[in-house]
């Protein structure tokens, strides 16, 4: 593992964890479901989670910068697409940020996560 | 009564100078690269079937002075096993009393031929340090190659990069007892080639001569080479050559791109550069491994030593490091302030 850089998988899980709560945070700003912000922060984080697992399994396996783009984007719209199904609309507030999110973790796993041993660096 | 012309008489010399290889199991195809003291053909394997570089000194003087500097020239490509140096495959004396080595015949372009081809900074770099890791290597056998130019490096069909003409070599430590007393001063006159255009660069011919003669090729060549302060020529000497090629490589205006005309003004490089041919050479950098190092730095986005950097400099040099990640980021922000905009409306 070259110095400084982190498995991609723990990379996927911490950065997802990270952005969801953010994510979730800003529901804040929107009074109307203020009331239920922990609920949603809680949500949004486990569902940052799973995208940050799945994309840091997936740029384990697939060593290139723009499928693990596209991977998180995918990930990141279908999730936030079943958040939004749930609660029956905010889709476009939900599923644009979460997309955002994905393609971040996306980029980020393939660009800063560490190949395991013997895979040689990912694609810059 | 009819007059050879001069061209005429100029292929009848060369005719008659071409080296009788009978007894050997070599058979000469062609001049491929003349130098002062000798000339470089390409010739054929017979046993192994395969194209060599012959290259064969001018005067048949088989204990001469030229002929030990050839022979030494020889060893010193013997000592320098490295797929970044171009190997030698025999020496011996050719039954006109001429000696000769050969060695591997390389297809290729010389470096100044083929950058025009190569329109990127970072690849050129890499190139740059292929020929860094040869020239450490021959350090570390204690060898100098003392006339390091881009006309002397060839880089092969497949991309291999080769140091060539060894010819003005030094041996620094006494590994090789009989070259250093070839050459008690370790100075050599160098002598341009006349190379053909067949693409191959021969090995250069060397004269011994004695303390302040001047070495080297002007332009690449150390001060203290141009001096002829034998004293001072070590491995600082092959640095700065190196780095007055890294300025070449940088600079070449042939085929850059107006992204790369960008790039040759890069602080960080023009203080490798400026480090590397320091005219004092305490302050250069200490090892060709040094060097490499702070180019590699330098492709890697990371600070090099020959510069101190100011805050803003980091903070460029951090978002050219980081530009996809911050402008994700940037686009995340910039969605959630339009939300939060529209949400108030």
């Amino acid at each position: 593992m070259k110095e400084g850089l982190m498995n991609k998988v723990l990379l996927g899980l911490l950065l997802g964890a990270v952005l969801g709560a953010i994510d979730g945070l800003t529901s804040w700003f929107t009074p109307a479901v203020r009331a239920q912000l922990a609920g949603i922060v809680i949500g949004s984080t486990v569902k940052g989670i799973i995208a940050g697992i799945a994309i840091g399994f997936f740029a384990r396996k697939v060593h290139s910068l723009a499928l693990g783009i596209l991977f998180g984007l995918a990930i990141g719209f279908v999730l936030a697409f079943l958040v939004a199904y749930l609660q029956h609309g905010y889709y476009f507030e939900i599923i644009l940020p979460g997309s955002l999110v994905g393609i971040i973790v996306g980029y980020a796993t393939q660009r800063y996560g560490a190949a395991p041993a013997g895979i040689p660096a990912t694609t810059r | 009564m009819k007059f050879l012309s001069d061209k005429a008489v100029e292929r009848l010399r060369q005719n008659a100078n071409l080296p009788d290889l009978s007894g050997t199991r070599y058979q000469l195809i062609e001049c491929i690269a003349r130098g002062g003291m000798g000339t470089v053909y390409a010739a054929r394997d017979e046993t192994l079937d395969r194209r060599v570089a012959l290259k064969v000194l001018d005067v048949s003087v088989a204990d001469g002075d030229l002929a030990r500097r050839l022979n030494r020239e020889a060893r010193v490509l013997a000592l320098l096993e490295h797929p970044g140096i171009v190997p030698v495959h025999d020496v011996g004396t050719l039954s006109d009393g001429r000696v000769f080595y050969t060695m591997k015949f390389v297809e290729g372009q010389r470096l100044d031929k083929f950058i025009e081809t190569v329109t990127s900074l970072p690849d050129r770099l890499r190139l740059f340090l292929r020929i860094c890791d040869a020239v450490a290597f021959a350090h570390a056998r204690g060898v100098l190659h003392r006339d390091l130019k881009p006309a002397n490096v060839m880089v092969g069909a497949f991309g291999e990069v080769l140091v060539m003409d060894w010819g003005l070599a030094k041996i620094l430590r006494e590994q090789s007892a009989e070259a250093s007393e070839d050459d008690p001063n370790g100075t050599m006159l160098h002598t341009p080639p006349r190379p053909n255009d067949g693409g191959v660069q021969s090995t250069l011919a060397t004269q011994a001569t004695g303390q302040g003669t001047v070495m080297g090729t002007p332009g690449y060549m150390s001060p203290e080479q141009a001096r002829g302060d034998i004293a001072q020529v070590d491995e600082r000497s092959d640095i700065f050559s190196l780095g007055a090629m890294l300025r070449f490589l940088c600079s070449n205006p042939a085929t850059a791109t107006n992204r790369n005309r960008k790039s040759q003004v890069d602080k960080s490089l023009a203080a490798i550069c400026a480090k590397a041919t320091e005219t004092n050479p305490a302050n250069r950098y200490a090892t060709v491994t040094d060097l490499s190092a702070d180019v590699s730095r330098h492709l890697d986005g990371l600070p090099v030593s020959a510069r101190e950097e100011t805050i803003f400099d980091k903070a460029i040099r951090f978002y050219r490091r980081h530009t996809v990640a911050i402008l994700l980021i940037a686009a995340y922000l910039t969605m959630r302030i339009l939300f939060l905009i529209f949400s108030r409306r």
